[in-house]
């Protein structure tokens, strides 16, 4: 099945037996667009999936429907009635309820106590405990979620807490039940059941919404598709007849420009036998859950090479660039900055030594959202900026005119705060901050993610430039033909592993997508 | 025409941003203050008298007369130090409840310091010691919680108000059954290290317990100020505040920062012991701090963080409490107290409010130069 422009796809869509029907949706948080014209319709009884890549829009949509943000534009019906802009009880009593990625349970209370928190049924003045067990029992042999209703929810597994959410859903009287990312944390058994669990539901006149950026998930369980882009809904597929090609082509959309950059890619000349830029050997890290994100992984880049790293995000790529950079302490392994070993070094040394790094997200690490331009544009170089008599205003001034010209930082207002520029324009800071002084190693993460068009061909003509220079860079980015298109070498992460590294004029969607889910190694 | 329209915005700006943060800082403080007036009105109209008449007994009760004026300044020097503490924790991230003990302790150690100091000893060496003695004993209680919370991660809100109680007790212990001249709840007399009184200089402010002690606190609001907007420290400390992955990231070590801003905190609050202790009574007293302490942080909050807003504050607190002395013979004095919550409750209702539409405005201005100048830039 082909694409179809979603106003005529929703347009036909559109019928009285909708449980759901969002239409020219917008949401604005300050300058950050997170839905655009998106329009979504679920046919009552029916399991949508609402995929996307991460940052595409697709939580904050459903944050609107189930009342948790009121859109900026758009309107909202549920059941053929208009609901625009209602809150959480009124959408929970209307029969939406949504389970989050995050649970929201209190784990020193029992699962019966979790799922009638607030619906109390009582006795007189008490809690009739009795009956609220009954109450879940009858519900979990009806939905098919096994659980025991007196267990606490902190001797739950992952699984089983999120059966517990979905129950506490379906206790609110949820016709319309709305799963953010439910198999981000479960293993593939866990995964099965919850797909049998969907379909008893279905099977029961229940409508469920499926958010997930994983194909094979999509096509196992639901019954239409709807894909979202950069905050907009773009397409809408029935899930019979449909491959995850076709879903991946619209999840990523294919942009003409990048495409013939791959081309100008394969044309870059590199000496061999060059000491390397930079050298992992032997890394294994450990993520913040105390789980091995990066295991036991070795590589070299070469000056002027860019080796981009794909792969679905939460394989490693993230515990890998902070280690490399010195924010996470590696179990095992080194790290190599040209010939000096800088496993050992601090953040500033490696800095110092010629280490640049645009971190992944500008909001929490690249940026401090509410200093100045200026201010900014001396983070992690603070140091080279200040006397005895304090910090050198003067130069930081300086340095904020040249790099503002540079990079073409818009509003050029050098004492702005960074937060009240656009998304482009705050990258713009970080990448002139990061290669707007001497460097021969740059990590860049997800160094276009959410930036518009004009700032992304801007950032790709800074790191080719950089890469002309003789510098390595390992890029990792979401944005599938943006890796291909920059890289020289491409490396697929999965399971804190690369399962193949290819040159980037082998690789292509088709070819890298099995190594992403894991399906190839 | 593209380049002269740029240096004219990059020119414009500074002066711009200033004011505008300027704005953002002192109206919802002026528009609080509106609030608590009108609330005021209210409040003495109950009493059945007239609203004129009290306000206008309360600033000839303190800034009518010298004797007013000396207690006023008294009052705001404590003030500005406790106020300097808070806010400078706070600008880390950090919210130090812990600066009533650390005044104290830094009172102590200034009269124990004066005490055992022979009188021979020059006045000004004297004075220094004894100040660095308060600086030490204030940060001495503030580095506990400091080390618990860059070391473990426990909370400091909770360490500093447990420590008030322990550090209080502790005082009350060390005075009671140690220090005390008998009878009293005070310490014995310093022997060195008196800072003269107003009153010793200009007659006017006889009666009064203003001393040069508030030419230090001005000192240490010009350093803070200094500190946090002009040294890497400052702005390292700042980063910590408002984002600590940015200040990991920027190779900024965060528990060393969290623990030395405490420490620094602590050593402010501790300096303000000096104002009672070698600026008025010349002895340790028992309870001395009388909430001052807890005060700061009104002040801090009153002064939006900013050292030079603190000092502003601190007078804006300290006529009240002066003031409700001076109306007391109209309504009891206990409305100035009234006054001061209902100050502290508008400023934290009004900053947020007040903020948003400020920056609406201003983001809507943005938004049409960008669009003239891009149009600008199509024509050229």
């Amino acid at each position: 099945m082909s694409m179809m422009d979603h106003g005529t796809a929703m347009r036909t869509a559109v019928s009285t037996a909708d449980a759901v029907r969002l239409q020219g949706i917008a949401k604005l948080f300050g300058s950050v667009v997170a839905n655009r014209d998106a329009s979504l319709s679920v046919a009552t009884g029916e399991i949508h999936a609402l995929v996307g890549e991460n940052g595409a829009g697709k939580s904050t949509l459903m944050r609107v429907l189930a009342g948790m943000y009121a859109p900026d534009q758009g309107t909202l019906h549920v059941n053929g009635r208009d609901v625009t802009g209602w809150s959480t009880p009124d959408a929970i009593a209307a029969g939406v309820g949504m389970v989050h990625q995050h649970f929201m349970l209190v784990p020193t209370l029992t699962v019966a106590e979790n799922i009638i928190l607030g619906l109390e049924p009582l006795n007189g003045l008490r809690v009739d405990m009795t009956r609220a067990i009954a109450e879940v029992k009858a519900l979990s042999a009806k939905s098919g979620l096994q659980v025991d209703p007196s267990t606490l929810v902190a001797d739950l597994t992952v699984g089983e807490a999120q059966r517990v959410e979905i129950l506490k859903a379906l206790y609110r009287g949820a016709r319309i039940l709305i799963l953010d990312e439910p198999t981000a944390v479960l293993s593939p058994p866990e995964v099965r059941d919850l797909w049998t669990v969907l379909r008893t539901l279905r099977e029961n006149g229940g409508t469920v919404i499926l958010i997930t950026h994983k194909l094979d998930e999509v096509i196992a369980v639901s019954d239409t598709i709807t894909v979202m882009r950069a905050g907009m809904t773009v397409s809408r597929f029935a899930t019979a007849g449909t491959t995850p090609r076709d879903i991946a082509r619209a999840m990523v959309g294919r942009d003409v420009r990048l495409a013939l950059d791959a081309v100008a890619t394969s044309a870059c000349v590199r000496v061999s036998g060059v000491a390397p830029a930079t050298r992992v050997a032997g890394l294994t890290v450990r993520s913040d859950r105390g789980t091995v994100a990066v295991n036991n992984l070795s590589f070299e880049i070469a000056p002027g090479e860019i080796l981009g790293i794909a792969g679905v995000e939460g394989n490693g790529q993230t515990e890998l660039l902070e280690a490399i950079a010195g924010l996470r302490r590696p179990v095992s392994g080194s790290v190599f900055l040209g010939e000096r070993d800088m496993t050992a070094m601090a953040v500033r040394e490696r800095a110092d030594a010629g280490l640049s790094h645009i971190p992944e997200d500008r909001h929490r690490r690249g940026l401090v959202l509410e200093f100045s331009i200026a201010d900014n544009l001396i983070l992690g170089r603070q140091h080279h900026f200040s006397s005895m008599r304090g910090l050198d205003g003067e130069r930081i001034a300086r340095n904020a005119a040249a790099q503002i010209q540079a990079f073409d930082i818009r509003p050029p207002i050098a004492s702005l705060p960074a937060r009240a520029l656009s998304g482009g324009n705050q990258q713009k800071i970080v990448i002139a901050r990061e290669m707007g002084r001497p460097f021969t190693v740059l990590l860049a993460a997800q160094p276009t993610r959410g930036v518009d068009v004009g700032a992304i061909e801007f950032i790709h003509e800074q790191l080719r430039k950089a890469r002309s220079e003789g510098k390595g860079i390992l890029l990792v980015s979401a944005d599938l033909p943006e890796v291909i298109a920059l890289s020289d070498r491409v490396a697929v992460m999965y399971g804190g592993r690369f399962v193949v590294v290819m040159a980037a004029g082998d690789a292509t969607s088709e070819r890298l997508g099995p190594y992403m889910t894991g399906a190839a190694a | 025409m593209k380049s002269t329209s740029e240096i004219g915005a990059v020119a414009v700006a500074p002066a711009k941003a200033g004011y505008r943060s300027m704005l953002e800082n002192v109206l919802p403080v002026l528009v609080a203050l509106a609030i608590a007036a009108v609330v005021g009105d209210v409040l003495i109209l109950t009493f059945g008298e007239s609203p004129a008449n009290v306000y206008s007994l309360l600033v000839e009760g303190t800034w009518g007369n010298f004797y007013g004026i000396g207690q006023v300044l008294y009052k705001a020097t404590t003030l500005t130090f406790t106020g300097l503490a808070f806010a400078l924790a706070s600008r880390a991230g950090l919210f130090n409840v812990g600066a009533e003990s650390q005044l104290a302790m830094g009172g102590f150690a200034a009269a124990l310091m004066g005490y055992l100091l022979p009188a021979s000893v020059p006045g000004v060496i004297a004075v220094v010691l004894c100040v660095c003695a308060a600086a030490a004993g204030g940060s001495a209680v503030a580095a506990v919680p400091g080390a618990l919370r860059a070391r473990f991660g426990a909370s400091e809100v909770i360490v500093t108000i447990m420590l008030n109680f322990v550090v209080l007790a502790l005082l009350n212990w060390l005075v009671s059954s140690h220090f005390h001249v008998i009878e009293t709840l005070h310490t014995l007399p310093i022997n060195s290290g008196r800072v003269s009184r107003l009153a010793d200089m200009f007659l006017a402010f006889r009666g009064s317990a203003a001393n040069w002690t508030m030419l230090l606190a001005i000192a240490a609001a010009l350093i803070s100020t200094w500190f946090l907007f002009r040294t890497r420290a400052g702005y390292e400390l700042r980063v910590v505040g408002l984002q600590p992955d940015a200040a990991e990231y920027g190779g900024v070590s965060v528990p060393r920062v969290l623990f030395s801003t405490m420490a620094l905190s602590g050593a402010l609050a501790g300096i303000g012991g000096v104002n009672f202790v070698l600026g008025y009574k010349g002895y340790y007293e028992e309870g001395f701090a009388g909430g001052a302490g807890f005060l700061g942080i009104a002040v801090a909050l009153v002064g939006r963080n900013h050292p030079i807003g603190i000092v502003f504050a601190a007078l804006l607190f300290a006529t009240l409490s002066q003031g409700g002395l001076a109306v007391n013979a109209l309504v009891p004095k206990q409305l100035t107290d009234i006054l001061t919550a209902v100050v502290i409750l508008a400023v934290a209702m009004s900053v947020p409010e007040v903020q948003r539409q400020i920056r609406l405005s201003t983001a809507r201005a943005l938004a049409m130069l960008q669009t003239s100048t891009s149009r600008a830039e199509g024509k050229t």
